[in-house]
Order: structure tokens, then C-alpha cells, then sequence
């Protein structure tokens, strides 16, 4: 009772603040709209016993991904009004990617119905969800897990190329030369006759 | 107020009533404590600077000055809220109050002495994680919504400082974490028991788990409690690494356009999360609620050491910020993620394999 009033509180939330993501009409409400998406996420997570993948999403898409959006997003400086002129021209793509996606999750709910294969296994209860993760994470899919890692990894050196110049003519500190720095290098005593420059 | 605390029952259909009440009077517990304890340590703070500066610090209002903080909190109170023209009214009025209550959040998993909190889930270094790294929000949001220049340079500022050491912090935990075998605080506090020579921060136990390998992972494990220290003070925004509020440079930073009782929240959210991660250091790395030493101590209550520990921490905080000058931003920077990443990243990779080539279910 408790749990089924919960869940429909967090998916009704979860729904809305997604659809609001797309109609806020300020890109940071968006965001924070997103936010607040993917918190009730996690709360479904909670509901459905998987606490660690719950707290795994808040930290990295909340706490990480999310800041670097609002971040970039808050710093753009669009003229909001005119962003959404022409907005409902994007109409038939985003159906095709609607249509597409609720025919994906036809397919999910009818194969779960059917009862041909369950995804989600219950483990034994002595089992926490964390040393369950770890156990197929690390030797069932230990090369899926490896592959992951390759690309982003690919992903940050690519970004850093991209990124990375070099420019001259530009003062860098170094902390370990100035470190190293002596009383001899940094100070020069000279002594200068009177009436002349030092030249 | 012991067996109040110790009884926490899952709750089930039929004392859900009984559940609801206990937990709502638990919360009441915590948050009418430490909203005390704030007062308590933005006077001490003030003191230790004082008595650092060599000067008196508050001293008129009450004995001592220890009514100081009451005085400062009733003027919050009863000041006007200002609301510039400008702003986003809605985000505006947010921003403190989602600083607050993460802040407030994070205690419900900490363990103040044995069975003495809120909830003991399996993943609470997680959780703890997780909502120290919401409380930049109410930073960012309040920068924004400020429309002003100053404290939407210190919200941006705060952003890149938070993200950056919260990474650093997590791999710092994790080494907690591997030489624990657990996410739950209660589990990792009770591996670090009988004295003080078994405290992440001194492994120095020659006969325990790992043997004399254990003096191996010593000075590991003592340097990753000191980065631990230095990430919280980045991560709190406390002096030296001050930059959202560098009053210098920013004037306050993101709290420039706050008056009143949302200034007052976002302070006193600043204070909960330095408790919070004075208290996450005594947890990780101090042992706890745990004695330095299983002899003749009894009679002290846990909590107590848990307090003092705790206490001691806040202090090394107030005299950080009494004794070192700011960092530079870029110098703030470099640290994080020159020196702080890689070295808690070979860290992490050092205890792991230790742990799996050295412990009790060695390979």
C-alpha cells in the first residue's frame, strides 16, 4: 500500500518533471527539472530494492553530470525566446524517437508478461546488492566491464586532444622550480656609481 | 534516550505508527542537537581565532560571550529578506533551503556511538557521498539566481572546487572501504576497535588481520587520513581553499545579494557540513566511537569519544583558517587534481592489491 502510493508519486514526478525538462522555458529550470527526474529515478530504484544503483545515479548524474550541465548552460549566453522559435519543427523527429521508444517498451513489458526469461534474478537475501554487482560485474562481464573502461578512457585522451594547446608567449608556474628557487638566482646585488644608469 | 535510540526496527505493517513517530522523534534529536552545537561552534571558532590573534574575541554578550551566536541568529531572524528585482524569486529562495536540508540529510546515517543512529543502511558512505556532493546546489543555484556578477563567479567557482576534491574524496574512501570489506559506517567503525594502534589513520597492529604486512599499509593509510583532511576543508569551502566567498576578490561570493534568514541557512549549512565531515574523518579514520586504548576507560561513554574526536577535528579546522593564507584558485586546482588524484589513485590501487594478496581470504 505504502509502497505502491510511493511509487506512483515518484513515476508521476519523474514524468512530469521529464516533460518539463523539454517545455521549461529557461534552460536552468530545465536542468533543474532534470534533476529532479533524476532523483525520483533513484527513489524507483529504492522502491525496488536496488539501493546501490539508487545512490550510484544520484552521485554521479546529480552530483557530477548534472553540475557540469548547469555549469555550461548557465554560462551560455542564448536569447532564450528565440531558442524556442521554430521548436515544433523538431515535431516529427521527436516522434519517431517516441514512437520508436514505445515500441521498445511494448516489446520489455510484453517479453516480462510472457514470462519467457525474468532480467532480474532475486538473489538471496544474505547477499547485499553491492557484493551481488561486484560478483557478475567483475567475471560475467568482466570483458564488457574492461571494454567500458577503453572507451572512456578513448573518450577523456580525445577530449584532451581537442582541447589542448599550446600556445607561446605565455607564462607558466612551475611549483617545483619555484621550489627549488635560491636566495643566489632571485636576487642580484649591484652596485651602481652615482650619476650613472645601469646600462 | 539510549533504548530510543537502539530500537531500530525495520518497520512492518503493524507498528508502522510506533515507526513513524520514533524515526520523526529521532530526526527532531539530531537536528535540535546539532542546530545547538552550530552555536556552540561558531562561538568556538570566533574564540580560536581570537586566541590565535592574540585577541579577546566576542566577549560582551553573556559570560564569556556565550551568548554571542544566539544574539547574531536573533538579528537574522527579525532583519528584512531582501529579494533583489532581478532575480529568480522561486530559485532564489530555494537555494538556502536545499543547502540546509542536505546538510541536515547526511546525519541520518552517521553512527554516534553503537546502534545510536537514524538508519544503518549497507551503503551509507554512499549515501553520505552522494549528498555532500548535492550540497553544491545550493551554491550554484543561489549564485545563479542572484543575477549579480560577484556571486555567480564564486557559484562557478565553488562548482569547479567541489567537483574536483569530491573526486579526490572518493578514492580516498574507497581505501576505507577495501580495508574494511563494507559501505555500512556502523561495520567499518566496529573493524577499527581495541585501540588506537587499529584505526585507519595508525595501522600499527602488528599481530592483527594482515600481520607485520600491516606496517606496510601504515604510512598509506596515514596519508590518505591527511588528504582526507585537507579534500573536507576543500570540500567545505573552509580557509585556505575559501574561494567561492574570497572576500578579497568576490566580496562574499554567492552570498552577496542573501540577507537575513536565508543568509543565516546557508551559514548554518556551512557549519552542519563541517560537523559532518569532522564526524565522517572520526568515523573513517579516528576509529569512532572507539577508546585509543581497552584499558581503564570503560566508564566513558562512547559517544563521548565520538564527540571529542570530532570536536578535535573541528578544532584542527577553526586553526587551519586562523594560521594558513588562501590558495590561489589555479594553485587550489593543481593540488586537486595533480597531486590529490594521482596519489589517492595509486592509493587505492596499493590497498586493493593488498588486501587481495595479503588478507584473510588471500589468493
Amino acid at each position: 500500500m505504502l509502497i505502491a502510493i510511493s511509487f506512483y508519486v515518484l513515476a508521476f514526478t519523474a514524468i512530469a518533471a521529464g516533460f518539463m525538462v523539454v517545455a521549461a522555458r529557461n534552460p536552468v529550470h530545465s536542468v533543474m527539472f532534470l534533476i529532479l527526474t533524476f532523483f525520483s529515478a533513484a527513489g524507483l530504484f529504492i522502491l525496488m530494492g536496488a539501493e546501490f544503483l539508487a545512490l550510484l545515479l544520484v552521485m554521479v548524474y546529480v552530483g557530477a553530470v548534472a553540475v557540469l550541465f548547469l555549469f555550461v548552460v548557465m554560462m551560455l549566453d542564448v536569447d532564450f525566446v528565440e531558442l524556442k522559435q521554430g521548436f515544433l519543427s523538431y515535431l516529427p523527429v521527436g516522434m519517431i524517437v517516441a514512437v520508436i521508444l514505445l515500441a521498445e517498451m511494448i516489446l520489455v513489458g510484453a517479453a516480462y508478461f510472457a514470462g519467457e526469461s525474468k532480467t532480474v534474478v532475486v538473489t538471496d537475501s544474505e547477499v547485499t546488492n553491492l557484493e551481488a554487482i561486484g560478483n557478475v560485474l567483475y567475471t560475467q562481464y568482466a570483458g564488457a566491464f574492461e571494454a567500458a573502461g577503453l572507451i572512456l578512457l578513448v573518450a577523456l585522451i580525445g577530449a584532451i586532444v581537442l582541447t589542448l594547446r599550446a600556445r607561446s608567449g605565455v607564462k607558466i608556474q612551475n611549483a617545483m622550480d619555484q621550489m627549488a628557487r635560491t636566495r643566489e638566482d632571485g636576487v642580484e646585488l649591484v652596485d651602481i656609481e652615482p650619476g650613472q644608469g645601469l646600462g | 534516550m539510549i533504548p530510543i535510540m537502539q530500537a531500530v526496527t525495520p518497520a512492518s505493517e503493524t507498528n508502522w505508527l510506533f515507526w513513524t513517530l520514533l524515526k520523526t522523534g529521532q530526526v527532531l534529536l539530531f537536528v535540535l542537537s546539532l542546530a545547538l552545537l552550530v552555536a556552540a561552534l561558531v562561538l568556538a571558532d570566533r574564540k580560536i581565532w581570537a586566541a590565535v590573534q592574540m585577541r579577546r574575541g566576542p566577549n560582551v554578550v553573556g559570560a564569556f560571550g556565550l551568548l554571542q551566536t544566539m544574539a547574531d541568529a536573533l538579528k537574522f531572524f527579525f532583519k528584512e529578506i531582501v529579494i533583489p528585482a532581478g532575480s529568480d524569486k522561486f530559485l532564489f529562495i530555494l537555494a538556502p533551503i536545499l543547502g540546509l536540508v542536505m546538510a541536515f540529510a547526511a546525519w541520518a546515517v552517521i553512527p554516534v556511538a553503537p546502534g545510536w543512529v537514524i538508519s544503518d543502511i549497507n551503503v551509507g558512505v554512499l549515501y553520505v557521498l552522494a549528498l555532500s556532493s548535492l550540497g553544491v546546489y545550493g551554491i550554484i543555484i543561489g549564485g545563479w539566481a542572484s543575477n549579480s556578477k560577484y556571486p555567480f563567479m564564486g557559484a562557478l567557482r565553488s562548482a569547479a572546487q567541489m567537483v574536483s576534491y569530491e573526486v579526490s574524496i572518493g578514492f580516498i574512501i574507497l581505501t576505507v572501504i577495501f580495508l574494511s570489506g563494507s559501505m555500512n559506517l556502523t561495520t567499518i567503525v566496529d573493524a577499527q576497535g581495541a585501540g588506537i594502534w587499529n584505526w585507519n589513520m595508525f595501522r600499527l597492529n602488528p599481530v592483527g588481520e594482515y600481520g607485520l604486512w600491516n606496517l606496510l599499509i601504515a604510512p598509506v593509510m596515514f596519508y590518505m587520513g591527511v588528504l582526507f583532511f585537507i579534500s573536507a576543508l576543500a570540500e567545505t569551502n573552509r580557509p585556505p581553499f575559501d574561494l567561492p566567498e574570497a572576500e578579497s576578490e568576490l566580496v562574499a561570493g554567492y552570498q552577496v545579494e542573501y540577507s537575513s534568514t536565508p543568509f543565516l541557512m546557508f551559514f548554518f549549512a556551512e557549519y552542519v557540513n563541517i560537523m559532518l565531515l569532522s564526524a565522517m574523518m572520526t568515523l573513517l579514520f579516528l576509529g569512532g566511537w572507539h577508546a585509543p586504548a581497552d584499558v581503564g576507560f570503560q566508564f566513558v561513554p562512547p559517544f563521548l569519544w565520538f564527540f571529542a574526536k570530532t570536536a578535535f577535528l573541528f578544532f584542527m579546522f577553526a586553526m587551519v583558517k586562523a594560521i594558513v593564507p588562501r590558495y590561489r584558485y589555479d594553485q587550489l586546482m593543481r593540488l586537486g587534481w595533480k597531486v590529490f588524484l594521482p596519489t589517492a589513485l595509486a592509493a587505492v590501487v596499493i590497498v586493493s592489491t593488498f588486501v587481495v594478496f595479503l588478507g584473510d581470504k588471500a589468493v
